[in-house]
C-alpha cells in the first residue's frame, strides 16, 4: 500500500475535490469562490494525467489537461472581470450580499 | 518505499495542508499565498506522472498567470491600507458534514474500483508529441480554443472597463 500507484494520485485529487466544494459552499468573498474553483480543476486536471500515465493512453489525457488549463485561464479573467464590475455598482464583493443583478 | 514514493508523498502533504489553508484561513491574502503552494504541489505531481510540458504549463500559467490576477482581484476590491483582510465563512457545519461525506465517498470510490492498469512506455520528453498532437489530432479544439482565449480577452476587458 506504501508503494505508489494509481490509487494514491486518485485520493490525492479526491481530497482536493472536496476542499474546492468546501471553498466554494462556505466562503462569503467572491474571489474565495474562485480559488474553491481553482482547486476542483486542479483535482480534475490531476485525474487526467494520472489515467493517461496508468491507463497506456499514451498522451491524450495530458493533451486534455492542457485545455483545461487554458479554459481556467480564460475562466479566471472573465470571473474577475465580473468581480471588479460588481465592487464598482455596489461596492461589496460578498456573495451572499449581492443578490440584485442591477442597482 | 523508495525515492519516488517519498517525494510523492512530500508533494501530497504539501498539496492536501495548503489546501485546507487556502479553504480555512480568515485572511484572503493567506489564502491566495497558500493557493501558490496547492499549485507547486500538483506541479509536483505532474513531474512525478511523467508530464513535464503540463507541469511548466501549470507552473506559468497558474502561478504566473492566475494566481496573480486573483491576488490582483483582492488588492483592487479591498482597501489595501486595511492590514486585516477578512473574509467570513457561512454554513461552515453542514458544509463541513457534507464535504467529509464526499470525500469518504469518493476516496471509497477510487480504491473500491478495481482500474485497468497498463503503464505504458514513459516518453522521455512530452513536448514534441504533444505539440504533434495538437497540430494534427486536435487542431479544430486548438484552433477554437485560440478564438476563446481570444474572445475572453475582448470579454473581460469590456466587462471591467463599462463606462457609467
Amino acid at each position: 500500500m506504501l508503494q505508489v500507484g494509481l490509487q494514491h494520485f486518485l485520493i490525492v485529487s479526491s481530497i482536493l475535490f472536496a476542499l474546492g466544494i468546501y471553498g466554494i459552499v462556505t466562503r462569503k468573498n467572491a474571489i474565495m469562490v474562485l480559488m474553491g474553483i481553482e482547486l476542483m480543476l486542479n483535482s480534475a486536471n490531476i485525474n487526467f494525467v494520472a489515467f493517461a500515465r496508468y491507463g497506456n493512453f499514451g498522451l491524450h489525457g495530458q493533451i486534455y489537461a492542457l485545455f483545461v488549463i487554458i479554459l481556467a485561464a480564460a475562466e479566471a479573467a472573465i470571473a474577475l472581470a465580473i468581480v471588479l464590475n460588481l465592487y464598482k455598482t455596489f461596492a461589496k464583493i460578498n456573495v451572499d450580499e449581492v443578490n440584485n443583478l442591477k442597482e | 518505499m523508495g525515492l519516488y514514493d517519498i517525494i510523492f508523498y512530500l508533494f501530497a502533504l504539501v498539496t492536501v495542508s495548503s489546501a485546507v489553508v487556502v479553504v480555512s484561513a480568515k485572511n484572503i491574502i493567506y489564502s491566495a499565498f497558500s493557493l501558490l503552494f496547492t499549485l507547486f504541489g500538483v506541479a509536483g505531481m505532474y513531474v512525478l506522472l511523467g508530464s513535464d510540458f503540463i507541469a511548466i504549463v501549470q507552473l506559468m500559467v497558474y502561478v504566473g498567470g492566475i494566481l496573480i490576477l486573483l491576488i490582483f482581484g483582492v488588492m483592487l476590491t479591498n482597501k489595501v491600507t486595511n492590514v486585516e483582510i477578512k473574509s467570513g465563512s457561512i454554513q461552515l457545519l453542514p458544509a463541513l458534514i457534507g464535504v467529509v461525506v464526499l470525500a469518504v465517498l469518493l476516496i471509497m470510490l477510487m480504491t473500491n474500483t478495481n482500474w485497468h492498469i497498463q503503464p505504458g512506455v514513459i516518453p522521455q520528453t512530452t513536448t514534441k508529441e504533444l505539440g504533434k498532437l495538437l497540430l494534427t489530432d486536435y487542431v479544430l479544439v486548438f484552433e477554437l480554443l485560440g478564438i476563446l482565449l481570444l474572445i475572453a480577452l475582448v470579454g473581460a476587458a469590456s466587462i471591467a472597463r463599462r463606462e457609467e
